[in-house]
């Protein structure tokens, strides 16, 4: 069975959605993610779903899941590159993620990581 | 109810096209109309009786659906939709077929004295022909009109939702108008290509420009808010007259977004979380032609 690629970044994890999304995928996804946010002791983790075109309730509610979980294993979970006809729908179907963060793209997901990482770092320095 | 009789009003329409579209003629120039020039209208007139001497040609008299009826079909429609865009009204523009009644049915008269039961025959065929081709004729028209509207409102809601780069990442949209759903479509589908296309982190929303605010529009708003932020960008939401904002407590809605008093003051808040500010500075003396 296919499974999407997990990428470490860091103290990031880096997940790029590049196919379409099917209910087992995403299943396996949410799987793969805890368990290696867990293996890597990952602080943050970037979804990319800027080739995704069609996104069904069930996908959407798999993205709030991990997002939850993430934060239960004390790690960020930033979705970005959302295609407007996608955030459109998403909405339509009641689903505006509360829990997740989002950026336009990559590259503000990683700073906006990066960023919430470093407002950590000095309390853990100060703990230490 | 059909009448059992083979009608001779083709063969009247095709021997005496001439007489009728003069009689015709001098009844619409009793009636004379600004927007219709004479030489236009008796282009009209000519082609309509032309064409509806042939169609009835094979017999079928009543029966306009039929496809020998295809070319006076075509000038009908052509004819009511000029008439719609140029605004006439319905009437203006059914009583001028029907006016084609009154030098039909006095050439009947004349053509038939010896024979009343004919006569009778032949002026309820005609009387019904007329009557169909009316009302296909209002029907196009209807139709013609519609467009017209239609084409309006698109253009309405195109142009009423500009979105505007007020800063490097910071977009506005003045909302100008009622929010009803097919509006919200459009001003979302616009605000979320316009984040995509200049890499925005803030929308500033103004809604002066809206007359009212009820649960519904607030609904349309809160979505756009959602679709704004799923993209990764933040909205505001400025220009909240007092009267809305009565309203809004009064109907017990809630925008859980950050809501400035206008314009400026949301502009402010938006710079300042990009982490820039406006200082004053010696004001330039402005040269023109430089």
């Amino acid at each position: 069975m296919d499974r999407i690629p997990i990428l470490k970044l860091g103290a990031a994890l880096l997940v790029t959605i590049q196919v379409d999304m099917h209910d087992r995928l995403a299943m396996a996804l949410e799987e793969d993610l805890t368990n290696r946010i867990v293996e890597y002791g990952a602080k943050g983790v970037l979804i990319d779903i800027s080739a995704l075109e069609i996104v069904d309730s069930f996908i959407g509610r798999t993205l709030a899941n991990i997002a939850m979980i993430a934060k239960v294993l004390d790690a960020v979970t930033v979705v970005v590159g959302m295609r407007p006809a996608v955030a459109i729908t998403l909405v339509e179907l009641g689903l505006s993620l509360p829990g997740v963060r989002t950026a336009l793209n990559a590259e503000r997901g990683m700073a906006m990581i990066r960023a919430l990482l470093d407002d950590e770092a000095p309390t853990l320095a100060d703990e230490s | 109810m059909v009448i059992p009789f083979a009608s001779r009003l083709p063969e009247f329409l095709a021997e005496y096209q001439k007489p009728i579209l003069a009689d015709w003629l001098d009844l619409l120039r009793a009636t004379p109309d600004a927007r219709l020039p004479a030489a236009e209208l008796e282009a009209q007139c000519d082609i309509i009786i032309t064409r509806l001497a042939q169609s009835c040609r094979d017999g079928n008299v009543t029966t306009i659906a039929a496809p020998g009826f295809g070319p006076l079909r075509e000038v009908l429609t052509e004819l009511s939709r000029t008439r719609a865009v140029q605004g006439f009204s319905p009437t203006e523009t059914a009583t001028f077929l029907f006016s084609l009644k009154q030098p039909l049915f006095l050439r009947l008269r004349s053509l038939l004295e010896a024979e009343p039961a004919a006569l009778a025959n032949e002026t309820v065929t005609a009387s019904e022909l007329i009557d169909r081709l009316g009302l296909f004729m209002m029907e196009t028209f209807q139709l013609a009109r519609e467009e017209v509207i239609i084409r309006q409102q698109t253009e309405i809601s195109e142009l009423s939702t500009p979105v505007v780069r007020l800063w490097q990442g910071i977009l506005a949209l003045p909302l100008i108008g009622t929010l009803d759903s097919a509006r919200t479509q459009v001003v979302m589908e616009n605000l979320l290509d316009s984040i995509v296309r200049y890499e925005a982190d803030i929308a500033i929303i103004d809604i002066t420009g809206v007359p009212t605010v009820d649960t519904l529009v607030a609904q349309h708003l809160l979505k756009t808010v959602a679709a704004a932020r799923l993209m990764g960008a933040d909205c505001i939401i400025s220009g909240i007259r007092p009267q809305i904002a009565q309203t809004m407590v009064h109907l017990g809605v809630e925008l859980n977004v950050v809501s400035k008093a206008n314009l400026s003051d949301a502009f402010a808040v938006a710079l300042r979380r990009l982490g820039r500010t406006v200082v004053s500075q010696k004001p330039s003396v402005a040269t023109h032609g430089e």
